[in-house]
């Protein structure tokens, strides 16, 4: 017995020692992470920002990609504009979906130039001031919208149509938005300056997400700012406020992409994506997240089948 | 990355956002924090410590509380009660009384029995034993736990500012929402120096109420 025993304990060292070298001399996991900065040639790194949709059009465009056999890095839910804006500069990622208005704006200094709110007259500005080595693709006609929005309780009670409607009595409203509307002009600056709107408290929350849209149903604030595609709003009965003095331009979903990492394959692939994309048909498939809470990717896929891209 | 934000004197400024500002509404958070989850973990803790009953409790529910995500209850709880201070402070409380719990229990527990049979021996009451012999023995034990809770609430209170209210976190969320890493760093510092200070301060508090005498014996 004592024998057997020896003889197990020396089979179980061997064993050890034989699949510790097999993990010494597998790939190293690490390696992908620390070439990840500059991703391999013919991978494209996709990027999206921290709200679902970014991420549904993020995940479109890597299943579009990867069914024309193209190599994709998902690098997801990086954070607001000026985040990831930073991330496309420094390479860490070469593609994201962006709007041409809110990207207009942040691109200019002292917000987006007067005058222009049409999705073509917003293109032109945008690509005079696109950081060097960037470009964007065709613009898609759907879009989404930065909104301030109510509950049709607080739209009657105050009788709000407009966001001129909130002067006499934003003194007496709190309004909630991701902490970047602080300091945005198309947040509570351009409110100020535009409007000559001030509320009586700001409410960092989230960028349209849950927090707000819980926050305006449990009357915590009462004005929220949420994206114009939102399935919450027709959910919830949430009245939208017109933005009469466009403060709020147009906001048409386009691929804002590395240069280098641009090729005809990925140019005319994302181009057949945008030509399909409607506000329609988008709000319709964000709505089988954000209310379905069915999973991202199959989304995009069922969206990418219906529409004969994959 | 850079300190200006941390040493410009427009920060510091008593105003609404200001960091002094932030370091009040981040103590009170912490404070109640604390507060409460000593009114609820101590007596528990002395309880199964004296009696040596269900002490299955203060090993579970220890381990049990140290491995809910903080973040994770907060969303949960800002669900189902909205925001507001409400849903921080259980959060943060929940976070609090494993340390407290535990640590009451082991001081309690760890204790030479003879001390506690001799106390008896001379006719003491259970309430006499438990606060007069056992509590004070206990102390140094009990505040070691009392301060490692004050710690972790002090690093984790700053989730305050994920649900939209103050705090030292406003520094960090808004610092990274506006990619302003100058005001993240202040965020972290002041937060790093807040909790050294504040176990400092236990620190002495500890040197004051435990016994001199069995300071000796450590």
């Amino acid at each position: 017995m004592k024998l057997i025993k020896r003889l197990s304990a020396v089979g179980t060292a061997v064993a050890m020692a034989v699949a510790l070298t097999a993990c010494g001399s597998g790939d190293d996991p690490l390696a992908d992470d620390n070439t990840g900065a500059s991703s391999a040639p013919g991978t494209i790194t996709i990027g999206s920002a921290n709200f679902a949709e970014s991420e549904l059009l993020a995940e479109i465009y890597a299943q579009s990609l990867e069914a024309k056999g193209v190599t994709v890095k998902r690098q997801f839910n990086i954070g607001a504009r000026e985040l990831y804006l930073k991330a496309l500069q420094d390479g860490s990622i070469d593609l994201l979906p962006e709007y041409n208005g809110a990207l207009l704006a942040a691109l200019s200094s002292g917000g987006a130039p007067e005058g222009v709110s049409k999705p073509e007259d917003v293109l032109g500005a945008l690509k005079k001031v696109l950081p060097s080595g960037t470009e964007v693709l065709e613009q898609s006609p759907a879009e989404d919208k930065d909104t301030l929005t109510v509950t049709s309780e607080t739209a009657s009670k105050y009788s709000l149509k407009t966001i001129d409607d909130l002067k006499p009595v934003a003194k007496d409203l709190t309004i909630g938005a991701g902490p970047e509307w602080q300091e945005r002009y198309q947040g509570l600056k351009g409110l100020k300056e535009l409007y000559g709107i001030e509320f009586k408290e700001f409410k960092p929350l989230d960028a349209g997400g849950p927090l707000t849209v819980n926050a305006l149903v449990k009357g915590q604030i009462q004005v929220g700012n949420i994206f114009s595609t939102d399935s919450s709003i027709a959910v919830n009965k949430f009245v939208v406020l017109e933005d009469t003095k466009n403060l709020y331009l147009a906001e048409n979903i386009i691929p804002l992409i590395r240069s280098t990492a641009n090729n005809p394959t990925v140019t005319e692939t994302l181009n057949a994506v945008s030509a399909k994309l409607t506000t329609e048909n988008l709000t319709t498939t964000l709505a089988k997240v954000q209310v379905d809470k069915q999973d991202t990717p199959a989304v995009a896929k069922g969206w990418l089948t219906e529409n004969g891209l994959v | 990355m850079n300190l200006d934000y941390l040493f410009d004197g427009a920060h510091w400024d008593f105003a609404s956002g200001s960091i002094p500002q932030l370091i009040v509404s981040h103590l009170w958070y912490v404070l109640l924090a604390l507060a409460l989850g000593t009114v609820i973990a101590l007596p528990v803790g002395l309880y199964i410590g004296h009696t040596g009953r269900g002490s299955f409790i203060a090993i579970n529910a220890g381990n049990a509380g140290r491995s809910l995500p903080t973040l994770g209850l907060l969303m949960l709880m800002v669900t189902l009660l909205g925001l507001g201070l409400l849903p921080v402070l259980i959060a943060l409380t929940v976070l609090v009384i494993p340390p407290i719990l535990t640590s009451a229990y082991a001081g309690l527990r760890t204790l030479d029995p003879g001390v506690v049979d001799a106390a008896r021996g001379v006719g003491m009451r259970p309430m006499q034993v438990l606060f007069r012999v056992e509590l004070p023995m206990a102390l140094p034990v009990l505040m070691s736990g009392f301060r490692s809770a004050a710690l972790q609430v002090v690093a984790t209170a700053t989730v305050a500012a994920a649900v939209g209210l103050g705090g030292l976190g406003r520094l960090l969320i808004d610092g990274l929402a506006v990619n302003d890493y100058s005001r993240v760093l202040a965020g972290a510092i002041v937060v790093a120096v807040l909790a050294v200070l504040l176990d400092l301060v236990l620190a002495f508090a500890q040197r004051w109420i435990v016994s001199p005498g069995l300071r000796a014996s450590k």
